[in-house]
């Protein structure tokens, strides 16, 4: 699915009445199938942008448009993930990840079915029956991952999903996220502070100004697919790192 | 955090000292309990204090005995438990209703919440005979004035409860496209039923207080009735059975939602393994 954004802003009201410009106005398109990186300071309107393409968050002015269908509710086939992991504390593993097909409706039997089968590529098979309090973080964001799997979504929103996570823990999963989507492609905006993470993920990095956020570089990564871990050692990696780090750079400390 | 769970359960398994101290804080009431009774026979033995103030343990037993014989504490005990329970039923689910509608309409706090808390602040035995009168001197008024008492402590908990349900979550559930009822059953209850269920706690206690203030004030049957009638007749003991009646009455109800968040909250206790 593609998706464009025109001219799109959003100005929330300050507690005094005042205007707080949070995003834009910010212009760009992605293309279907496409995996986008949206890296920028704080605080400068990443998170708000994630929402209005999903459709929780209304824009004060331009559009955001799939394939042409004004986003003005959440759509369909479109999954959100955040930092946190946000499942549900009263739900095990299993039930946290067949939520989605819960809600459509879906027989209880069946959504069991549908996440045991998933289960192993998470490797998760051994926590099906844990509560999330129960689980690291590394492993909450596997859940909340295999909640945006079991969608089945042609657009996954992915608002920094491994921020709270080590170094470590969070490379290991970047990967996992690419190996799970390549079996079935779909069109990826992920937030992220990590630039590193940015360059080694996606076809194109869209580096965004200060608050209110605009697009301030459309960076495309043309290393090859696919993506390895040892990459990042590789002469164009660190010259496409250089470049996005140099662009955050110029906006001033 | 597994990890962490399975070392805490190592700790106390080798560490014998605590296990013995759990044992002997779980005990420790029951021993404080029989402390006070063999005070209490020490007293009546010596008639330290009259017979008729403080009547000895073995009396009360009787008056026990007795009572539970000729039917007359069984037939009271029944009408306070029902008044309570019709009482609770009531309170307990208007509590329910407002609170949540408080919780998803601020504005309806504003415009409630000089009423409710005036009705809070009264004590209840000084508008328990305006019940009566309203309501006549039969079951009803009580049944109101029980629930007037525990309607409190559950609106405050549902308000709590549902405003404590993660925005975040919220957000998930409406990309999922969850529909109202959905958002209710599948976010919103589950999320603030540890709350409530917490509030009804106090409210099975409170309930107690309900039927019995309702009894004192119009006469007619139930425990307060027999407490009240007892001691025109200065009947001590029967005073002391109905009055400990009561207390088992609340404690049982106190005990029962205790099983029920034991029941349904399995998460929580394996959360904080």
């Amino acid at each position: 699915m593609r998706l464009s954004l025109r001219e799109l802003s959003v100005v929330f009201r300050g507690p005094d009445g005042g205007r707080l410009p949070a995003l834009g106005p910010i212009s760009f398109e992605v293309a279907a199938e496409e995996f986008v990186c949206v890296v920028g300071p704080s605080g400068c309107g990443k998170s708000t942008l994630i929402r209005a393409l999903a459709g929780l968050q209304l824009p004060s002015s331009g559009q955001a448009l799939c394939d042409g269908d004004l986003i003005d509710r959440p759509m369909q086939r479109f999954a959100i993930m955040f930092q946190d992991a946000n499942l549900m504390p009263w739900r095990t593993v299993l039930d946290n990840i067949a939520l989605p097909l819960e809600i459509a409706g879906i027989s209880r039997a069946e959504r069991h079915k549908t996440v045991r089968k998933l289960l192993p590529q998470l490797h998760l098979e051994s926590f099906a029956l844990a509560y999330p309090a129960e689980l690291s973080g590394g492993m909450s964001q596997r859940v909340a991952l295999g909640r945006v799997i079991v969608q089945n979504p042609r657009v996954w929103l992915l608002d920094e999903p491994f921020g709270a996570l080590d170094a470590l823990t969070r490379e290991k999963l970047s990967l996992e996220l690419l190996r799970l989507r390549r079996r079935n492609l779909q069109t990826v905006i992920m937030v992220t502070h990590d630039i590193s993470e940015a360059v080694l993920l996606a076809d194109r990095v869209i580096v965004m100004s200060r608050r209110p956020g605009r697009l301030v570089a459309d960076i495309r990564v043309d290393l090859p697919r696919p993506r390895l871990p040892e990459m990042i050692f590789d002469e164009k990696f660190l010259q496409l790192a250089k470049r996005v780090r140099a662009e955050i750079e110029s906006l001033g400390a | 955090m597994g990890k962490k769970g399975n070392t805490s359960f190592q700790e106390r398994a080798s560490d014998l000292p605590i296990h013995i101290g759990a044992t002997l804080r779980r005990l420790s009431p029951i021993l404080a309990l029989g402390c006070l009774l063999l005070l209490w026979q020490f007293i009546s033995e010596r008639e330290l204090i009259s017979h008729i103030l403080v009547p000895p343990p073995r009396a009360v037993y009787l008056a026990f005995v007795e009572a539970l014989g000729d039917g007359r504490l069984p037939k009271h005990a029944f009408v306070t438990l029902e008044e309570m329970l019709y009482g609770l039923l009531l309170g307990v689910g208007i509590g329910l209703a407002v609170g949540y509608a408080i919780a998803k309409l601020p504005l309806l706090e504003y415009i409630l919440a000089p009423i409710i808390v005036g009705f809070q602040s009264t004590p209840i035995v000084a508008y328990a005979p305006l019940l009566v009168i309203w309501f006549g001197s039969g079951p009803t008024s009580k049944v109101v004035t029980t629930a007037v008492i525990v309607f409190f402590p559950t609106l405050v908990n549902t308000i709590v409860g549902i405003r404590g349900v993660s925005p975040n979550l919220r957000d998930m559930m409406r990309s999922l496209k969850a529909g109202r009822w959905q958002m209710f059953r599948h976010l919103e209850a589950p999320s603030a039923l540890p709350v409530i269920l917490a509030g009804l706690k106090t409210s099975a206690t409170l309930a107690v207080i309900g039927a019995v203030v309702g009894e004192f004030v119009s006469q007619g049957s139930g425990l307060g009735y027999l407490v009240t009638s007892a001691r025109n007749l200065y009947d001590t003991p029967l005073v002391i059975v109905a009055v400990l009646t009561m207390t088992a009455i609340s404690l049982s109800l106190y005990g029962l939602v205790g099983f029920v968040e034991w029941r349904f909250l399995v998460w929580q206790r394996r959360s904080s393994m």
